[in-house]
């Protein structure tokens, strides 16, 4: 690009995408832990909130007909994937508009038109699962790349190990997305793994990986656009530690007690929205009434999707059993 | 005999606490254990009073800690081992199955397994399909362990010392939806075994047999149905593994008549094997065809009206017990 | 589908008690068929249908007593289909708030599997055993059990209203057919006797009647009840059942009391712990019952919980009974008639006295001959000692 006025107006575009993308979590969180308090949300909630920067800028740089194997912190996944957030509402909610019919809840988010497939809530699970859907695109000849989002606390599980060797040794096309927010539930990074260096271990596979500070949207998003199009090049698996922290506790019933409170605020301090505004504002980017033209697009699409949730039908009991299995053949 | 306010998380926090202090050879292990205090709370506190080496925090690693248990059972000490659930239980499905079950045998006698694994089971919070199974009922199809389903606060707080006595691995299977019962712990340990099924409640006209998280249900539509005339025996299984046939036996032949309840999946469960033993155990004492109440043949859904449809409740037992009970004609 | 009410049998009858359905779900009636018998005022009539099909369901229980007009069954007519299952109403569909409360149960048993097969009258395992003990005719019983079928409890109280006016002769022989043809197939009969010296009994008995009005007076048969219940005290492996393989003793004494029926027949109540009583309480229990076997008005537990029985057949004046075991029981103690025969005293004089022929039929697969011959050595020992029966 050579007319800076351009690089200037694009690059100012993409970086309010990346903040609204960012807001939209934010809030659309913040709103469910009210509604989770109101017993509208029931089950277990996780929230993203300080995570942000990494799902989207991570779904910025891949294409539509690429997968996308989440987590059961799976909000920011499916909202930067492109879930709209009326269906991810109403998943919150249990109703049958939800993205997932209703049936899964916070958890188990999914979608099969932007190939999100879940929303896997036991630790570790879904790395075979991306795995898998790698095999099925090379066997295929299809140029797609899998992301696969896993937290620190699913390294110290076997699946991480048999599912690195596997991708490793069949370069599968599969970027491995390691959200590092240093804790495993209530236990630290440091006391659950010899070697903390998670970047470290994919590398001992010969996986190419490296570790980055997930905290920062556009750092991210350059690592995982270089990444994804190594892999759609067929050069086998990419594993990216993106060092994060969430600002909430665990889940709605966890008393935080692990996490020194000093230890929280200093990262708030570096969150991605957090450190995002300012530098826009600094390089004269964006203004006051820009963030509130944002937020307040931000709240209007939030209300919408509130008032869609709660107007929707509870599903009928007589059709409990749907979706367990295919209808026989005739 | 004392009684004492207590809670069924209590109980077997009481439990722990008395285990660790009697035999330096116990530890306790798992997932969140230590720091955080259990998920369900029920370690809260241990950490500091028996420290990081005896109260482990363990890595997400279900079927290597679990697998160290086994070791360190063989090596001498007799660990507990917490899962946090039963669902993530299956990850360490091998090392129960393949090894802790099996070693006395295919060592032919040499080896053995004093090993306690304790773990969460059970729906009722609209935690899904992967947070709310009851598979119980997979373990208590191995030979080789002995398998528990504490539902009252005297067996949270006194299976444990007499699962740590056993010589081979035992499971504890808490249901979630009791951590929070209250009640009075009269309970003297003496009167507790890990070997027989208890009547919780007598009757003449109908058995109503369960465990777990099933039995407050049960008993709730127990009274439901005493205010209809109907006298329900409610039996406790209390040992999944091996079952105590006589106790069934026995209740089956005193009412001639019986529900299973049970919140895992109908086909393949323990009920189906209740049902088994009730017809081999008491086929001509049968006065009416015994019927089950279990959980929809379906992964657990979130919403609250779908997984209350989905599972054993009150209402559902006693509709069961009404359709097959004695009419006084 | 039509319905078969309580018929009107005459101007003045306003109500009446069923109390024997001829007919069970499922059967097929012709115009005219006798489906039930209904007691009114003026006694137990058969009543008949009007109208050809099939039994559907039947609406009232026994011992219920319904006005006249009151539906007593459904009849499927000839030709048309059978009712479909009525589902449950389905709740309907739910909204805001969460519907929890107004849920239907899932249905709480197995779908029914249709087959090609015949559908069996439906009886429990524990009625269709009791049915066997009791020698009850399953197509007599009416069902109150669920799905229809026949429990336990309706083949006892089948067994106990099976009155003489109202079973027709030919079922209580078959009923006895069964139980006696099973005893025989399936009990190893052995077989004792010998003859009691009945004078100290007859004579004891005099004595005590002579002051008595004849509504009081206690007869022998009494004493010889008595005497059976004390001496089983002692001998357990004669008072019990026979059941899965396996005798079953039982703590209680029942002993039950062979009754030839007027209109032919038999059967054998049970005299609940003739042991724990005196001999007048006893005499009045066994007039009693004799009197309600006749009239026909036992109890269901008179007529199942017998653990032994006596037979006596003095009135018919045969000196010896070789008497079949009543299964599940494992004896059966018979008497003869009191006859007068020479009878060697102890000092060795020879002196005509009153006797009778004591008699054990005992399952081989409990007890042996030699604990036989104590069991009626003891009979007979009780009975030479009355007053302290």
């Amino acid at each position: 690009m050579t007319d800076p006025s351009l690089e200037a107006l694009l690059s100012r575009s993409h970086a309010l995408e990346l903040l609204h993308g960012m807001l939209r979590i934010r809030r659309f969180e913040e709103k469910c832990a009210e509604l989770y308090g109101q017993l509208k949300i029931r089950g277990f909630l996780h929230l993203y909130i300080g995570e942000e920067a990494i799902a989207v800028a991570a779904m910025a740089a891949l294409e539509k007909s690429d997968a996308v194997v989440s987590t059961y912190r799976d909000h920011g996944h499916a909202l930067a994937r492109g879930i709209s957030m009326n269906a991810v509402m109403a998943e919150m909610y249990g109703k049958r508009t939800g993205c997932s019919g209703g049936r899964g809840g916070s958890m188990h988010l999914f979608d099969a038109a932007s190939r999100f497939y879940g929303g896997n809530a036991i630790v570790g699970g879904g790395l075979p699962l991306a795995v898998g859907l790698g095999l099925a695109d090379k066997m295929q000849g299809r140029s797609n790349v899998t992301a696969c989002f896993f937290g620190d606390g699913a390294v110290a599980e076997g699946e991480f190990h048999e599912s690195m060797n596997l991708a490793a040794l069949w370069r599968l096309p599969v970027l491995f997305l390691c959200e590092n927010n240093y804790y495993a539930m209530g236990t630290a990074l440091e006391r659950a793994q010899s070697e903390t260096d998670i970047s470290a271990k994919a590398r001992s596979y010969r996986i190419p990986a490296e570790a980055v500070d997930g905290m920062d949207v556009t750092a991210v998003e350059q690592a995982v656009r270089q990444a994804v199009a190594a892999v759609r090049a067929g050069a086998g698996p990419h594993f990216l530690e993106l060092r994060t922290y969430r600002f909430r506790a665990h889940s709605m019933f966890d008393a935080d007690l692990y996490r020194d409170k000093d230890e929280v605020e200093a990262w708030k301090k570096k969150g991605p929205i957090e450190t995002l505004v300012p530098s826009l504002q600094q390089a004269g980017l964006v203004d006051d009434e820009e963030i509130d033209r944002l937020e307040r697009a931000v709240a209007e699409e939030i209300a919408a999707a509130v008032a869609f949730a709660e107007q929707a039908e509870w599903e009928p009991v007589e059709q409990l059993l749907r979706d367990v299995c295919a209808p026989e053949p005739q | 005999m004392t009684a004492a306010k207590a809670t069924y998380r209590g109980a077997l926090r009481e439990a722990l606490r008395e285990a660790l202090l009697a035999d330096p050879r116990v530890f306790l292990m798992g997932e969140d254990v230590g720091r955080y205090g259990g998920s369900y709370a029920v370690s809260m506190g241990l950490l500091e009073e028996f420290g990081p080496e005896r109260i482990r925090d363990t890595p997400l690693s279900e079927s290597a800690f679990v697998g160290a248990g086994i070791g360190a059972a063989l090596g001498g000490m007799r660990p507990i081992v917490e899962i946090m659930t039963v669902n993530f239980s299956l990850l360490a499905l091998d090392q129960i199955v393949n090894t802790a079950a099996a070693l006395r045998h295919m060592s032919g006698g040499q080896f053995h397994v004093p090993l306690v694994i304790r773990m969460a089971t059970g729906a009722g919070r609209q935690l899904a399909a992967q947070h709310s199974h009851s598979l119980e009922a997979w373990y208590a199809h191995v030979p080789g362990l002995r398998v528990l389903a504490p539902a009252t606060l005297q067996d949270a707080r006194y299976m444990l010392p007499q699962a740590l006595r056993r010589e081979d691995p035992v499971l504890i299977f808490e249901h979630a939806q009791l951590y929070n019962m209250e009640g009075e712990l009269t309970a003297e340990a003496a009167e507790i075994d890990i070997r027989s099924a208890a009547v919780r409640r007598p009757g003449r006209d109908l058995s109503l047999i369960t465990y777990g998280g099933s039995l407050p249900k049960t008993l709730r539509a127990a009274e439901m149905l005493a205010s209809e005339g109907i006298e329900a025996e409610v039996l406790d299984l209390r040992v999944l593994r091996p079952l105590d046939d006589r106790a069934l036996a026995e209740s089956v032949r005193r009412t001639r008549r019986a529900v299973v309840v049970d919140e895992g999946w109908r086909s393949g469960s323990l009920a189906a094997e209740l049902m088994a033993r009730i017809v081999e155990l008491a086929f001509y004492e049968l006065d009416a065809p015994p019927v089950r109440v279990c959980t929809q043949e379906l992964p657990i859904p979130y919403p609250k009206h779908l997984e209350d449809a989905a599972l054993p409740q009150a209402e559902t037992i006693a509709a069961a017990a009404r359709a097959i009970a004695k009419r006084h004609v | 589908m039509s319905e078969f009410r309580m018929p009107s049998l005459g101007a003045d009858m306003d109500k009446a008690t069923l109390v024997q359905w001829l007919v069970k779900p499922g059967d097929t009636v012709a115009r005219g068929d006798l489906v039930a018998a209904v007691e009114t005022d003026k006694g137990v009539f058969d009543i008949e249908i009007f109208e050809s099909g099939t039994i559907e369901a039947l609406k009232v229980g026994l011992d219920e007593t319904v006005l006249v007009g009151t539906v007593l069954a459904i009849v499927r007519g000839a030709g048309e289909p059978a009712a479909a299952a009525v589902p449950e109403a389905p709740a309907a569909p739910a909204a805001s708030p969460l519907p929890a409360a107004t849920l239907p149960p899932p249905a709480p048993a197995i779908a029914p599997v249709p087959t090609t097969l015949q559908p069996r009258a439906k009886v429990t395992p524990a009625g269709r055993k009791r049915a066997l003990e009791l020698g009850v005719s399953l197509d007599k019983v009416s069902a109150t059990g669920a799905d229809g079928a026949v429990t336990l409890a309706d083949v006892e109280r089948a067994a106990a209203q099976a009155r003489p006016g109202r079973t027709p002769g030919a079922d209580m022989r078959s009923v006895i057919a069964a139980s006696m043809s099973r005893s025989k197939r399936e009990i190893p009969h052995y077989y004792l006797g010998t003859t009691v010296d009945m004078k100290p009994a007859i004579d004891w008995l005099a004595a005590r009647n002579r002051e008595r009005p004849i509504t009081e007076r206690l007869l022998l048969g009494v004493l010889l009840v008595k005497a059976v219940a004390l001496a089983l005290r002692d001998m357990p492996e004669f008072n019990g059942w026979w059941t899965e393989g396996a005798f079953r003793p039982s703590d209680r004494i029942h002993v039950g009391v062979a009754v030839s029926l007027r209109r032919g027949g038999l059967i054998a109540p049970a005299l609940h712990d003739p042991g724990g009583m005196d001999l007048d309480t006893l005499m009045r229990a066994f007039n009693d019952l004799m009197a309600r076997a006749r009239g026909g008005h036992l109890r269901a537990s008179e007529i199942a919980d017998a653990t032994i029985t006596v037979t006596s057949l003095g009135e018919r004046g045969v000196e010896s009974i070789y008497p079949i075991i009543h299964p599940p029981q494992v004896a059966i103690v018979g008497f003869g008639s009191t006859v007068t025969r020479p009878w060697v005293a102890p000092e060795g004089a020879i002196e005509a006295r009153p006797c009778v022929h004591a008699s054990l039929a005992a399952d081989h697969r409990v007890s042996d001959g030699h604990r036989g011959a104590l069991f009626l050595a003891a009979i007979a020992g009780l009975l030479q000692q009355p007053e302290h029966l």
